[in-house]
Parts: C-alpha cells; sequence; structure tokens
C-alpha cells in the first residue's frame, strides 16, 4: 500500500514537472506562431531543451524575500498554488483505465480543490507588502470567487445529463457521443461558458487581471524570484492543463474515441488509436484554444470583468441548467 | 506636490507608476492616487532622462544643432529636424529646390507612418494584447529599410539640412515605396480585425479617458489628441508648409472625445499619409536636392518661429539670434508635452486599467516630453 501510493506520488510529480516544461515550451511556439516570429530555436533540437534551461536558471537563482514582507506566507504562498495543482492531478482519467484516484465525487473534488488556489494568490499579494501585489491579488479574489460559479453551473449541465459526479462514469455515459454532440444547444452553451469561466479561473489573458503586466507590473507575483516564482509559473501552467482535462473529459468525452452511429468499420478504426492519445488530443485542443485567446485578446478592466459574469455568463448559465434539466427529464438528448 | 509614499490623509492610496513600469514606456514618473480601483489624482514627475538639449544647442553651430533634435522625439526624427531646417532657413531667407521640398514632405509621411504603426503596437501592448506589437512591425520594418538605406539610420535619422536634404534619395527610393504602399494596403485590414472591431477593445476604449474641446484647447493639446476631441490643429492645413498646399488630403477630425477617437485619429492618419505619399512618390521633380549655402550659417539677428505637425502634434522650433554662427537661445515647443498635462483631467475618476489606455493614446515619447 505505502509502496503504492509512494509510485503513484512519484508518477504525479514526474508528470507535473514534465507537463509544464511541455506547455511552457507550446505556449511559447504558439505565440511565435501567431505573432510571425520563430520561438525558442536554439537550445537542444528545435529549442525543444528551452524550458529545462529556463528551469535551471531559475533553479539557481537567489530566491528572494522583501524586506516588510510576512515571511512565513510569503514563502508558503507558492507552495500552496503548488500543492492544489497537484491534488487537483488526482481523479482525473489520462487513459482507459488509468486513473489515479477513482473518486465517486470526482467532479465535485475539481470544484472544491480548484478554489483554494485563490488562498495561495490572496496570501502571496498580502504578504509580499507591495501595493501592486496587494491589488493584483484582490483583483484575483474578486475574479476567481466570481467565476466559480459559472464554471460549476456549466458543468453541472454534463451531471445531470449523465446523473454522476464520477467523472469514469461520465466518460463512460459519452461512449455512444460525447456530450457535446449529444446534448444539443444547452450543451454547447455550457462548453462555451465553461471555457469563459476556466479561463478566467486560472488567471489567463484576457482575464489576466492579477498579473496585468502593463498596470501592475506584475501583480501578486511582483515580488517573487527564482524558483518561487517558477512554482506560481507552473501551477499556472499546470492548472491550464487540469480544467482543459476536465473540459475534455465532461464535455468531449475524455479518452473515449469519436464514434458516429452506425459506421461500423470508422467506429473499428477510432478503437485502434490509443485512449491516451485521445485524451491528450483533446486536451491540447482546448490548451491550445486558451493559448490562442491569450496572444489574440486585449485585457478587461476589473469592472466590466465582473459585469460579463454577474450580468451575462451566470444569468445565462442559470437559464441554460434549466434547459438542461427539462431536456434530461423529457429525455431529449441522444 | 504630494508624498510619494503611504496614504493620504483619507485614506486613499499612493501609487508610483514609474519610472521603471512596464506602461510608461520610458521613464515617465506618474504619482497616482487611488481609492481602491478609482483614480482620485495623477501627477507626472519629469526630469529623469533630461538632457538640457536646448542649452546644449546654444553651443552648437546652425548645421550642427539639428542632430541633437533626432534625439527627442526619436519616433519623429526627420519631422524635428525637417522643423529646424526649415526655421534656419527662414532666418536666411533661402528658397530651397522643390525636389527637395517633395523628398523633405514623403519623408515626413513615412516617419509618421512608421510612428503612428509603433504607437499602434504598444497601445494593444497596454492593453494586454501582444500580437499588434509585431504586426505592426512587420510594417514597420519596411519603413525603416527605406529609411535606411536613403540616409543611413533606422531610428536617430539625420536626413534634412538648411538647404534640403543631405543626400539625394537611393534609385531604389521610388520602387520601394511603392511597394511599401502595396503592402501597407494588403494589411491594414488585419489592423481592424485584430483589434479595431475587437469588442473587448471597443469597451475598454469607448467612452474613456473623456477630453472636451475646451480642455483640449485650454491644456494646449495638438495632433491627434486635439483632433479627437474635435479641435482643428492640423499644422500641415492651417499653416501650410513645403508641398502640403499642393497635395490632396483630409484632416483627420473625430468628434468621440475619448480613447477611441484618439485611436480612431491616428488610424484614418495613416491612410492620409499613404494618399499624400501616393501623390508625390511619381512626381519628384528633377533637379538639385539641397540649395547652395554658405559654409558656416550666420542667422541675421531677430527671432525666428517655425512650426510643424508631427506625430504627436504641433512641434515648434524658436530661435533667438544675436547674428553669431550658434543660437543665441532655442526653445523647443514639444507636442507630448502639453498632451501630457491633460492626464489627470482625463484619468480622475476613471479605473487604473484606463489609465494605461489614456497613456496609450496620448502616444508619449519621454525623451520629447522631458528634453
Amino acid at each position: 500500500m505505502v509502496i503504492e501510493m509512494v509510485i503513484a506520488g512519484v508518477c504525479v510529480i514526474g508528470l507535473f514537472a514534465a507537463l509544464g516544461l511541455v506547455l511552457v515550451l507550446m505556449e511559447r511556439r504558439v505565440a511565435a506562431w501567431i505573432q510571425i516570429r520563430l520561438g525558442p530555436n536554439r537550445v537542444g533540437p528545435k529549442g525543444m531543451l528551452q524550458s529545462l534551461a529556463d528551469t535551471v536558471k531559475l533553479l539557481v537563482k537567489e530566491g528572494m524575500t522583501p524586506n516588510g514582507a510576512d515571511k512565513f506566507l510569503f514563502n508558503f504562498a507558492p507552495f500552496i498554488a503548488m500543492m492544489v495543482a497537484m491534488l487537483l492531478m488526482a481523479p482525473i482519467a489520462f487513459a482507459k483505465d488509468f486513473q489515479l484516484w477513482d473518486l465517486n465525487i470526482g467532479v465535485l473534488y475539481f470544484s472544491a480543490i480548484s478554489s483554494i488556489m485563490v488562498i495561495s494568490i490572496l496570501m502571496a499579494g498580502w504578504a509580499s507588502n507591495n501595493k501592486y501585489s496587494l491589488m493584483g491579488a484582490m483583483r484575483s479574489g474578486a475574479q476567481i470567487v466570481s467565476y466559480e460559479l459559472s464554471a460549476g453551473l456549466s458543468i453541472l449541465a454534463v451531471v445531470i445529463l449523465t446523473g454522476s459526479l464520477n467523472l469514469n462514469e461520465i466518460i463512460q455515459s459519452q461512449a455512444d457521443g460525447w456530450w457535446i454532440f449529444k446534448g444539443h444547444i444547452p450543451v454547447i452553451i455550457a462548453f462555451i461558458i465553461f471555457i469563459i469561466a476556466v479561463t478566467a479561473e486560472t488567471n489567463r489573458a484576457p482575464f489576466d487581471l492579477a498579473e496585468a503586466e502593463s498596470e501592475l507590473t506584475a501583480g501578486f507575483h511582483t515580488e517573487y524570484s527564482g524558483m518561487k516564482f517558477a512554482l506560481f509559473f507552473l501551477a499556472e501552467y499546470i492548472n491550464v492543463f487540469i480544467v482543459c482535462a476536465i473540459g475534455a473529459t465532461l464535455f468531449l468525452g475524455g479518452w473515449m474515441p469519436f464514434h458516429i452511429g452506425h459506421w461500423e468499420a470508422f467506429n473499428h478504426v477510432m478503437d485502434y488509436i490509443p485512449s491516451s492519445l485521445w485524451f491528450f488530443g483533446k486536451t491540447f485542443f482546448l490548451i491550445f484554444l486558451i493559448m490562442w485567446f491569450r496572444w489574440t485578446f486585449p485585457r478587461l478592466r476589473i469592472d466590466q470583468l465582473l459585469n460579463l459574469e454577474w450580468k451575462y455568463l451566470l444569468p445565462i448559465s442559470m437559464f441554460n441548467i434549466l434547459l438542461v434539466t427539462l431536456m434530461a427529464i423529457l429525455g431529449w438528448h441522444f | 506636490m504630494v508624498e510619494e509614499i503611504g496614504t493620504t490623509p483619507e485614506g486613499d492610496i499612493i501609487i508610483n507608476v514609474g519610472p521603471q513600469h512596464p506602461a510608461t514606456h520610458g521613464v515617465l514618473h506618474l504619482v497616482i492616487t487611488i481609492n481602491g480601483e478609482t483614480i482620485k489624482k495623477v501627477e507626472p514627475h519629469l526630469g529623469y532622462i533630461h538632457r538640457s538639449i536646448e542649452k546644449m544647442c546654444e553651443s552648437l553651430t546652425y548645421r550642427q544643432f539639428i542632430y541633437v533634435t533626432s534625439r527627442m522625439d526619436y519616433l519623429s526624427a526627420h519631422i524635428n529636424n525637417h522643423a529646424c531646417a526649415l526655421c534656419v532657413e527662414k532666418g536666411l531667407q533661402i528658397e530651397i529646390p522643390s525636389r527637395a521640398k517633395v523628398i523633405r514632405v514623403i519623408m515626413d509621411e513615412l516617419t509618421r507612418i512608421a510612428s503612428h504603426e509603433l504607437w499602434w503596437g504598444a497601445m494593444a501592448m497596454d492593453l494586454g494584447a501582444f500580437t499588434p506589437f509585431f504586426h505592426a512591425f512587420r510594417e514597420r520594418e519596411t519603413i525603416n529599410d527605406i529609411m535606411e538605406e536613403t540616409c543611413g539610420a533606422r531610428l536617430t535619422m539625420n536626413y534634412m539640412v538648411p538647404g534640403g536634404v543631405m543626400l539625394d534619395i537611393h534609385p531604389n527610393f521610388q520602387k520601394r515605396v511603392k511597394d511599401f504602399i502595396t503592402l501597407y494596403k494588403s494589411k491594414i485590414s488585419e489592423y481592424d480585425e485584430l483589434v479595431t472591431g475587437n469588442i473587448i477593445f471597443q469597451n475598454r476604449m469607448k467612452g474613456v479617458g473623456y477630453l472636451s474641446p475646451e480642455d483640449a484647447i485650454s491644456f494646449g493639446c495638438t495632433g491627434p489628441t486635439a483632433k479627437g476631441s474635435g479641435v482643428s490643429s492640423d499644422i500641415r492645413k492651417l499653416y501650410p508648409y513645403e508641398v502640403y498646399d499642393q497635395v490632396q488630403f483630409d484632416e483627420v477630425l473625430e468628434t468621440g472625445c475619448d480613447s477611441f477617437a484618439r485611436y480612431m485619429v491616428r488610424i484614418r492618419e495613416m491612410n492620409q499619409s499613404i494618399r499624400i505619399i501616393e501623390q508625390l512618390i511619381d512626381n519628384i521633380p528633377e533637379g538639385d536636392f539641397q540649395a547652395k549655402t554658405k559654409a558656416v550659417l550666420k542667422l541675421p539677428k531677430g527671432e525666428f518661429y517655425q512650426r510643424v505637425e508631427t506625430a504627436r502634434g504641433e512641434f515648434g522650433v524658436y530661435i533667438v539670434s544675436e547674428g553669431g554662427t550658434t543660437p543665441y537661445r532655442i526653445k523647443f515647443r514639444s507636442p507630448g508635452f502639453s498632451n501630457l498635462s491633460a492626464l489627470d483631467q482625463m484619468a480622475r475618476g476613471s479605473k487604473l486599467g484606463d489609465l494605461v489606455a489614456m497613456m496609450g493614446t496620448l502616444d508619449l515619447v519621454i525623451p520629447d516630453i522631458d528634453r
């Protein structure tokens, strides 16, 4: 039992580091592609080792703590961010029968744990004893707490249709078709709201008000340097991966292959593609989408950001839940 | 002067934006008083890049001092030089060849487009969109290449001299400028797709940073800042110099008085500049590119003033001469300084994020404000 746990832990940490490196590189390549430049292309073949080199640089850098800072909270905050990201890895089904923890309340677990993230940001902003950091943290607090509602409600749409909070059961329910296809327009609306809300929840542009480098220098992590900064940075990317993985699981069928009704031959061919490829393909497609947002849109203002949530997204998702419930009761989905 | 640290007696926070801050594009220092996210007061502090250029000019000859002015508003280097050259020519009472006049105007308009391109990218970056910067630089590099080929520099260009231009244009000049116009026309729609039409962008810009026409006049705003408030202030139209009275172009005016109006003025001004270049590029007269002038220039005793329209507004050169080889006193009227003074009026009551957008639409170049 202990050995099993240790192996699982090592796997998570390994995956964590590997994903961080891959995602940072991917972000830089996507940005370069959108911005008509080459991106990293010097370290290693085609710049593949660039993020490794950056990690080494960050590791050997001195971790500074500013004079007026609350030392304990300041140093502890990055670890909370990291911890949350790691905990969120647990219920995700990476492939068929490959899941660290087959939790019967996986969706609830995701919603609950992901809201702890805001604590680390508030802690970092407060403990830095810097006005920029404090403003970034306060913005982030308002933002994450607001957008969690929409994210939760859009997840609920799929939960209502499936009748289960277990991620594995949700995936199994999509064996005959992904929810985004089966669920008609309400699920598509829920999917769009989910993508918007999780982009805001992970503090990614156009909702990156907590960082807002042109207004607040670097927002809540202005005072962080070296590995402490890297932990925030890594946690952000892992969070992006996790929300995209959850999005892929709920709406795009997780590791389920793409099947079309009674096209037996087609379905067989699709079945030959390994389930892990399906999962990572869908997840990385969503990650690409979120990166595309970041490099295309300007940033919102704080009042517009909250207006968008409270005046548009929340009422729409509430009404949408009603529609989904009706649909589930009347059995209008496939 | 407000205290630069801590809080005010009313409990508002004082924040120093700059002199090292990503949004100020240089060493501008804004001391802002905020209540939550709402701005109560903005106070610009200058002096971080003061090089006393005006004083330096007093010990430089009339040929030499022009080179210093490209270091002021480095994005309108040609236009600054142009103003100085015009002012010295006014004092010497020499008529320059028509070839030089046309070349000067083409160079001015290319500079204006290059400057507005950079502003467009930088302003989008202030709003948090990084990509437009690179798209703008794609076109701007083409202009820089043209400049490099003709006058040897890419940023601090020195091409206009008293009497005309320093060198004749490069044989490739006309072809490359035409190529640039074709490129620009094929790419300008991308600008609108990427930024102008974006709903987030429009919401960030519309109704923000209101500057009434009365305020624009009383703060001495010029250029796109004034034109965005509907104040006609284009020196090229009001006091035409060189061949501006012979070309067809419209003074761009917007009546929105907000950040979006100022944005649209610059976008439309680029199209007008293209229009001017198109009319002139095939009609560069043959002849000398420089009038015959004495080796040592001596302005007669008196005062001379010349204003031109730079990418940021009215740029004026005021020379007081005692009859010697160097000016007795020089004063530059830089557009950025007056435009910046309106920032406090515009920013009061708006959100912190909007301050950055407003600074973007003022198109501040710090060495121009702080000489």
